[in-house]
């Protein structure tokens, strides 16, 4: 049996609670304060890019198991093709706007 | 290589069981599904990624109907946004009993998962009818046209995953917790973990962004 399965879930429960923290911030900063609003987005995105790296890492275990390289470096080109995609589009489309 | 010798090594991938693994990653073919499972998250990344770019670009072509400010509620989104974020970690605690060897309490925990994913399309479904009963339907505007087909996608893919989680606790029940179901619900639990990683960008370039 792997070691980290026996007595109390505390990789989850940390998690979580993390997840929580991180949500309620950008709420926070999204509605509650008066910095711009290229500020706000900068802040809220990086909080988002912290929780979607929590979910992978500690729920999810993207690095565990033998395949973990594979898996990581797989997960990483949809993300580059992801943002390319993204930023890309807007780039484009708002270009001389 | 001939024919018998492939037939019989492809056996083994299912058959050759080390037990000094956790119970997903036992088998050759376990392992091979679980990394096919990771590629498919993959292209899954890239199809919410173009909804997304679609999103960014039509966001604010109202067309004269109503704007996020008008529209979203943001109690309601953080209603959506802690079920759904709960269920993720009730979900990690299912796998989490499941290494344990605890069919029991992976199946409570799986069964708590699914309501609370149940509450999350019920949540999303009487925000849509809202909507569209405000007027703001996917024909009103660009935006509107945009945000219905985002997260639209990611409440079908809630919505197949209960239904596919549901038939997984079904085996389970029927078969017992075996290298091939702990695969099949670590499977399950990955799908899951992601669309709240997916729901994660809504909330914060949908929702927030369109509050701000």
């Amino acid at each position: 049996m792997d070691n980290h399965s026996k007595g109390f879930p505390k990789s989850q429960v940390f998690g979580f609670v993390l997840s929580l923290v991180l949500t309620f911030a950008a709420l926070f900063v999204a509605l509650k304060t008066s910095l711009s609003f290229n500020t706000i987005i900068w802040i809220i995105g990086t909080l988002a890019i912290v929780q979607a790296g929590l979910q992978l890492f500690m729920f999810m275990h993207l690095k565990e198991g033998e395949d973990g390289n594979s898996q990581t470096i797989n997960v990483i080109y949809g993300v580059f093709i992801a943002v390319v995609t993204v930023a890309g589009s807007i780039w484009v489309m708002s270009f001389g706007m | 290589m001939d024919g018998k010798t492939k037939k019989k090594e492809w056996k083994n991938m299912s058959t050759n069981v080390n037990t000094s693994l956790p119970l997903e990653f036992q088998t050759e073919q376990n392992r091979m599904n679980i990394l096919g499972f990771w590629m498919f998250l993959g292209a899954e990344i890239v199809l919410f990624a173009t909804l997304f770019a679609t999103y960014s670009v039509l966001s604010t072509r109202y067309a004269g109907g109503p704007t996020p400010h008008e529209l979203y509620d943001i109690k309601g989104v953080m209603i959506e946004t802690i079920l759904l974020l709960t269920s993720s970690f009730t979900c990690g605690i299912a796998i989490y009993e499941m290494h344990r060897h605890n069919k029991k309490g992976l199946l409570t925990w799986l069964i708590i998962t699914l309501l609370l994913g149940l509450g999350f399309v019920g949540m999303e479904i009487s925000e849509f009818i809202h909507y569209v009963h405000e007027g703001a339907t996917m024909q009103t505007s660009a935006f509107l046209s945009s945000f219905f087909v985002l997260l639209g996608t990611h409440g079908l893919h809630v919505s197949m995953g209960i239904g596919w989680a549901t038939m997984v606790i079904i085996q389970i029940l029927k078969r017992g917790l075996t290298p091939v179901t702990a695969r099949k619900t670590f499977i399950i639990g990955l799908y899951w973990h992601f669309l709240d990683v997916v729901w994660i960008f809504i909330f914060t370039f949908v929702y927030l962004k369109g509050l701000v």
